[in-house]
């Protein structure tokens, strides 16, 4: 029982980043009907930011909220200088600016900083939280920054008329042009919070698989099975698909035999293809219906 | 002469390649009532399209002493023109009062987007009760009132309605135009109208132009526009 309940949680802090970067994927999606193939890259690129800061000596949570505001900036100039041109374009045309971006990035970040693997702190410690053996403080700290961050999201997009033209601008953006929203800067502001996001989940994640160029890889890929199961067009359900994944994942690595830790990606893998084939909307996902 | 609140001249308009205005000349007098009729394809939502910058145009529009043609959308909206599209244009799933307050998204009067919330519940009384709904679960008629009191909130001088009776029951309908009687003289909003049922139009608008395959055919105050035999024939059916 106790292993359960370790489990349990481990995955549920591992959820929490999948969580974040599954929102970050479906911002991003609802904006522009693609699936951003490089916002892993964005975030460990973040990352690296971060690690830069630290090594220039600045306190942690300074280094933190500095590069959640550089990768804003960051997003938001990805969007005005790449995508903005592309907007009539063919989303294949996206697809390939989604993988050139990746590699870029990723090639970027081994040539700035070398693919050596480097350590990254954790602001929590690792040590067991309370003395007791349930939960790492690092893993209870990550749970408690997700939660932070959804909780702002939530208020963001739920009390404020950014937020609310936001929303209205990705359901309906030429109903929303009609009402005076700029829908491409809406547009683009998605685009930075989605990098501020996955900033997050980058530096949280860090400490846990080490900081290098391909640090989010099979990250990525677990958020695109939370995105997936809990439904692209569905924030609340990619976080709650985020969360379900890192649980299941966990669970799975401990007590089913044959997975362990080496076949656990596949997991990832096995609830898309599920989830497609029997779902294809995700669990909270909306059906696309026209009425008439 | 009575002046003008919007005079289009020799607009054209083309989605993609394809042209579907041909030199179209209108005047919208202010404060007043105007409608454009014509059969399905003649181009009346393609004249509303292009007048809010949804389309790729050519030609002179000048609303209020500005020239807007080829201007975004999101800026002719700041003049103060209010376009209630085709098929409502609702955020379905946004609540009624969401649907309102984005009707203000370029207002930053506070104060006065709420008072104007109360105030277009008193044109659409069951919006109020239906405040805290998703859009989408209203009825179609509900839906065109929210449309049109989401258009109210741009406080607009001109209102563009493409086809509000679509879709609505007969008694709907007359409730509806009663409504935008009222809107014309009490809040001295100007309208323009583009309508399928002539008739209806006719008896509300005070001017009417006729939309042929893109050309305006014919032009004149509403009720000498009834009374032309052709139109009488082709768009009253009597």
């Amino acid at each position: 029982m106790e292993l359960f309940l370790h489990q349990f949680l481990a995955g549920l802090a591992t959820g929490g980043i999948y969580a974040l970067m599954a929102l970050a994927i479906v911002m991003i999606y609802q904006a522009i009907d693609s699936l951003n193939f490089a916002q892993g890259e964005m975030a460990m690129f973040s990352t690296f930011i971060a690690w830069q800061l630290l090594q220039w000596q600045l306190p942690f949570w300074a280094a933190f909220f500095l590069t959640i505001a550089i990768a804003f900036v960051g997003g938001f100039v990805i969007e005005r200088v790449v995508f903005k041109p592309l907007r009539h374009a063919h989303q294949l045309a996206h697809i390939v600016v989604f993988i050139a971006l990746f590699a870029i990035i990723n090639s970027m970040a081994g040539f700035l900083w070398d693919f050596s693997i480097k350590s990254f702190p954790s602001p929590f410690g690792s040590h067991p939280l309370f003395g007791q053996r349930l939960i790492s403080a690092h893993d209870a700290g990550m749970i408690g920054v997700t939660l932070i961050i959804l909780a702002l999201l939530y208020g963001f997009f739920r009390y404020t008329r950014v937020g609310l033209s936001m929303r209205a601008a990705a359901a309906n953006p030429e109903s929303a042009r009609l009402v005076g929203v700029r829908v491409g800067r809406m547009v683009a502001l998605g685009w930075g919070m989605a990098a501020a996001i996955g900033s997050v989940a980058g530096m949280m994640i860090a400490p846990v698989v080490f900081l290098e160029p391909n640090m989010m890889n099979s990250i990525l890929l677990y958020g695109f099975a939370g995105a997936v199961v809990g439904g692209l067009t569905s924030p609340g359900g990619a976080v709650i698909g985020g969360f379900a994944v890192g649980v299941i994942e966990n669970l799975a690595g401990t007590f089913v035999p044959y997975v362990g830790r080496e076949l656990k990606l596949s997991i990832a893998l096995v609830l898309i293809v599920a989830v497609l084939t029997v779902k294809p909307s995700g669990l909270f996902g909306e059906r696309i219906v026209n009425r008439v | 002469m009575t002046t003008k609140l919007l005079e289009a001249r020799d607009l054209c308009a083309f989605y993609g390649s394809t042209q579907a205005l041909f030199g179209v000349a209108f005047g919208i007098d202010a404060g007043g009532i105007t409608t454009l009729l014509g059969a399905n394809g003649a181009g009346k939502t393609t004249t509303l399209r292009a007048l809010s910058g949804m389309l790729r145009t050519s030609g002179d529009v000048h609303f209020d002493g500005h020239s807007i043609a080829g201007r975004a959308t999101e800026d002719i909206v700041r003049l103060g023109i209010a376009h209630v599209p085709e098929g409502r244009g609702t955020f379905v799933r946004l609540t009624v009062e969401e649907n309102l307050h984005l009707g203000a998204t370029t207002r930053r009067d506070r104060a006065g987007i709420a008072a104007d919330i109360e105030r277009v519940f008193v044109y659409f009384p069951r919006l109020k009760e239906r405040r805290d709904q998703q859009a989408g679960t209203l009825s179609g008629g509900e839906q065109q009132m929210l449309a049109i009191a989401r258009a109210l909130m741009l406080r607009p001088r001109l209102m563009l309605l493409d086809e509000p009776s679509f879709g609505l029951a007969p008694l709907l309908v007359q409730e509806l135009f009663a409504i935008l009687r009222r809107l014309n003289q009490d809040e001295g909003v100007s309208l323009l109208l583009v309508e399928q049922n002539a008739s209806l139009a006719l008896d509300l608008a005070d001017s009417a132009y006729l939309l042929e395959t893109g050309r305006v055919v014919m032009a004149g105050p509403a009720p000498e526009i009834r009374k032309d035999e052709g139109i009488r024939r082709a768009y009253l059916g009597y």
